[in-house]
């Protein structure tokens, strides 16, 4: 694996290899000391090109637990209108002698470009592009679906292997809320069919693309319906930006109220569940909004559960990118 | 005195061999193979063209030679050059230059740089609002009355939107038998918008163009054209369904004309998947349903002309991410290639349509068919294209006379070379290759200093 730009072309052992490198990341993560040599004298350049404060947070934590070097590039709006290209940047940083680049881009195919356009030789690894890929969010959801639900055709995991070399099969997973617009989704959708899962997508169809059903999943306007009778193992909750409500004529569905009647996950519904589901949510939440306190707080949710996940899949995303190994020397001293 | 050219062989619209002769800016001969009068004199070329096609000079309804304005990505001069390479006699200027092309002023600047490149005959679109605003109308009367004579007037890039507007426009231009070329965007369907919107916009993240935005204004207009009496020309259609629209608007009796692009004949929205903004178009690249039925609708007459949109753009306006990146290709030296490649070889158009749809009919809609578009036939104004149809080439945009290097075709192996091109008797190009003119010496009109 050269780089990690999009779920779409994960084969199903390269994303189980993943989530068990992960498994192995998150082991150490439970020690005192939770620095890692791997990845020492070699240099990881958090590229943002838009805000994105806990995923930045995330990957800098992750590089600095394996003893990489992190520079963090701000660079914040269009190539063309502010300040330097893409290309201008890509070169910089690869004179700077940079080993791997996460990027997080405004415009969907940026890391795409990035890895392929010649500009600099460095590991890229899509941190989310515009409406297009968020790999690393949909890896540390499939992980978190594992722990509580996977290996076991569906049902709650018993036992403490976390699901090591498990993939998803017969799990279902229902994603819920604005599809149109997100990465995390189209992430999830092709990852968690990749590792065996079936996926439905609701929303209203306002915020379902054009298109869609050519994507491998099912699709549908009612969340009670699929809530009660498609008895999903887990629920992910898309964030609504408020952008969505306004523009008059151009609003994606008429008020919040009206969305959160029928698109909000409330404890109502969270009864509706089988007992083993498990509530998830990429965040930032608006609580009130997609989903009520009280299911977000629920013994359900694994929502901060997925915060910690995400700092061990992204600490193997970047080990196996960078050093194209399968073992990871976990066992080292800390620095 | 100018050169005679003795042509040896070449098929005039593809028919029969024929030696063909131009003398003083006209056809003076044609005559079997072998059997030409050739005139006494030391200035006489011979061209050996045998197995060649004989066309008459290409009429481009639709080209972006970017001056004024956006010098660094196109002049008048370096594009007018391109469309010599690619066959071309004529060109249409579009008006989304800097200044906009929406006074005299500006049309009888653009017209006048056409004639001291001296390359094609270059024939301004006027703006039909003030700034391509899409507010109010330009004042299209002086731009017909200047010397620029304008004929086709366009918002392109913009669509006339407003359908008051659209409807006073199409009307006041009846008085000097002018035409409205409507970009077809509904805007506020397209706010944002990144490519055409299907299966391949949902996968890749790129916010859809969507057919309808096109075909909505389509079908508006060409009502609004039936009501008033007026005619209209569509511009670069590239769905189905707009086919179909024009289809069922000619069948009506509705004066309405269409164009489809070479890119959109054989181009498809896959290639988006490449993020590579090359292939970033407005309208935007669309399905392979869309390709066959805009051949179809081109090899059945619903689509009268094929218009090149050229659209250079500098590299920094297409070397960054495509969101960010211009809207555009360009077209001139690769146009005839793609219509032979889609439509000739294809067995869908002969070379006698071919000059139907790149010659007489662009002529007549620009109404300059009274020197362009023109039979190949004695006494004729000798504007021709020579095409080896036999020759393959692989296209490097480096080595094209566009100043712009955005040809979505790098790399591509395609049909058909253009060997010459005569621009009232006087080669522009001759052996594949530009042949700079003497100053101002193809000035409208003209052709002897």
């Amino acid at each position: 694996m050269k780089h990690l730009l999009s779920t779409a072309d994960l084969a199903k052992d390269e994303a189980i290899e993943l989530l068990d490198t992960a498994a192995q990341m998150a082991a150490t993560q439970s020690r005192e000391i939770k620095k890692l040599p791997t990845l020492r004298g070699r240099t990881v350049v958090n590229l943002f090109f838009e805000d994105s404060t806990r995923t930045r947070i995330s990957f800098e934590t992750a590089a600095k637990r394996l003893s990489a070097d992190v520079i963090n590039f701000s660079a914040k709006g269009s190539s063309v209108s502010k300040g330097e290209s893409l290309k201008d940047t890509a070169l910089t940083l690869h004179a700077m002698g940079a080993d791997a680049v996460v990027v997080r881009h405004w415009a969907s195919g940026a890391p795409y470009q990035l890895a392929h356009a010649g500009w600099l030789d460095a590991a890229v690894l899509n941190a989310g592009d515009g409406t297009h890929m968020h790999p690393t969010q949909a890896l540390l959801d499939a992980y978190t679906i594992r722990r509580h639900l996977g290996g076991h055709g569906g049902g709650l995991r018993r036992g403490g292997d976390d699901g090591v070399g498990a993939d998803l099969v017969g799990v279902k997973v229902a994603i819920v809320g604005d599809v149109l617009h997100s990465r995390v989704a189209r992430a999830n959708v092709w990852l968690l069919r990749t590792l065996g899962a079936e996926v439905t997508l609701v929303a209203p169809p306002t915020l379902l693309p054009i298109g869609v059903e050519a994507w491998p999943c099912r699709t549908s306007y009612d969340l009670d319906a699929t809530l009660a009778d498609w008895q999903p193992d887990a629920v992910m909750m898309l964030r609504v930006q408020r952008e969505r409500m306004s523009g008059g004529a151009g609003a994606f569905f008429p008020s919040p109220l009206e969305y959160t009647r029928y698109f909000g996950l409330d404890a109502r519904r969270l009864a509706v569940l089988p007992a083993h589901s498990i509530v998830m949510h990429p965040g930032p939440m608006n609580r009130g909004l997609e989903i009520s306190a009280e299911a977000a707080d629920s013994d359900r949710a694994v929502i901060v559960e997925q915060v910690a996940n995400g700092v061990a899949v992204r600490m193997a995303a970047l080990y196996l990118l960078l050093s194209g190994s399968t073992t990871p020397a976990t066992e080292g001293t800390a620095l | 005195m100018t050169t005679t050219y003795v042509l040896r062989g070449p098929r005039p619209l593809g028919g029969e061999p024929a030696d063909v002769v131009l003398a003083d800016g006209v056809i003076t001969q044609i005559a079997a193979p072998g059997t030409a009068d050739v005139p006494d004199g030391s200035d006489v070329v011979e061209v050996a063209a045998d197995g060649y096609v004989l066309l008459p000079g290409l009429v481009d309804l639709h080209t972006h030679l970017r001056e004024p304005g956006r010098e660094d990505a196109e002049t008048v001069a370096s594009g007018t050059r391109a469309a010599a390479a690619g066959g071309f006699t004529a060109v249409h200027a579009m008006a989304n230059t800097s200044p906009v092309a929406d006074t005299a002023g500006v049309v009888e600047q653009v017209w006048r740089l056409g004639q001291e490149a001296g390359w094609v005959d270059v024939h301004p679109v006027g703006a039909v609002t003030v700034g391509l605003g899409g507010e109010r109308l330009a004042e299209l009367g002086a731009m017909a009355d200047s010397a620029a004579h304008v004929r086709v007037f366009s918002d392109d890039g913009k669509c006339v939107h407003d359908p008051i507007l659209m409807r006073r426009a199409l009307e006041y231009v009846k008085a000097f038998d002018g035409v409205v070329a409507q970009h077809a965007q509904e805007p506020r369907l397209t706010e944002g918008a990144q490519m055409n919107e299907g299966v391949v916009s949902a996968e890749i993240g790129l916010a859809g163009w969507p057919a309808v935005a096109e075909e909505a204004i389509i079908a508006r207009d060409v009502l609004l054209a039936e009501h008033v009496g007026s005619r209209l020309h569509v511009c670069h259609l590239s769905t189905a369904g707009s086919v179909e629209i024009v289809r069922w608007a000619k069948g009506r009796g509705i004066d309405v004309t269409a164009e489809v692009t070479p890119h959109h004949l054989i181009l498809t929205d896959e290639l988006a998947r490449t993020y590579d903004p090359t292939f970033k178009v407005n309208p935007p690249l669309r399905t392979a349903a869309d390709v066959e039925a805009v051949r179809e609708g081109l090899a059945d007459g619903t689509i009268d002309i094929v218009a090149t949109d050229h659209a250079p753009h500098t590299r920094e306006d297409k070397d960054c991410e495509w969101g960010a990146a211009a809207f555009g290709m360009t077209g001139l030296e690769t146009a005839l290639s793609v219509v032979q490649s889609t439509m000739v070889d294809t067995g869908r158009l002969t070379w006698s349509d071919v000059a139907r749809v790149l010659s007489a009919n662009p002529a007549r809609i620009g109404r300059i068919d009274g020197t362009q578009g023109r039979p190949v036939a004695v006494g004729e104004p000798a504007n021709l294209t020579l095409v080896d149809p036999a020759a393959t080439r692989t296209v490097d945009g480096r080595a094209q006379a566009t100043a712009s290097g955005n040809t979505p075709f790098a790399g591509r192996e395609l049909p058909g070379r253009v060997v010459a091109t005569f621009l009232r008797g006087r080669a522009t190009v001759l052996d594949g290759a530009p042949v700079q003119a003497p100053t101002g010496s193809t000035a409208v009109g003209g052709g002897v200093r």
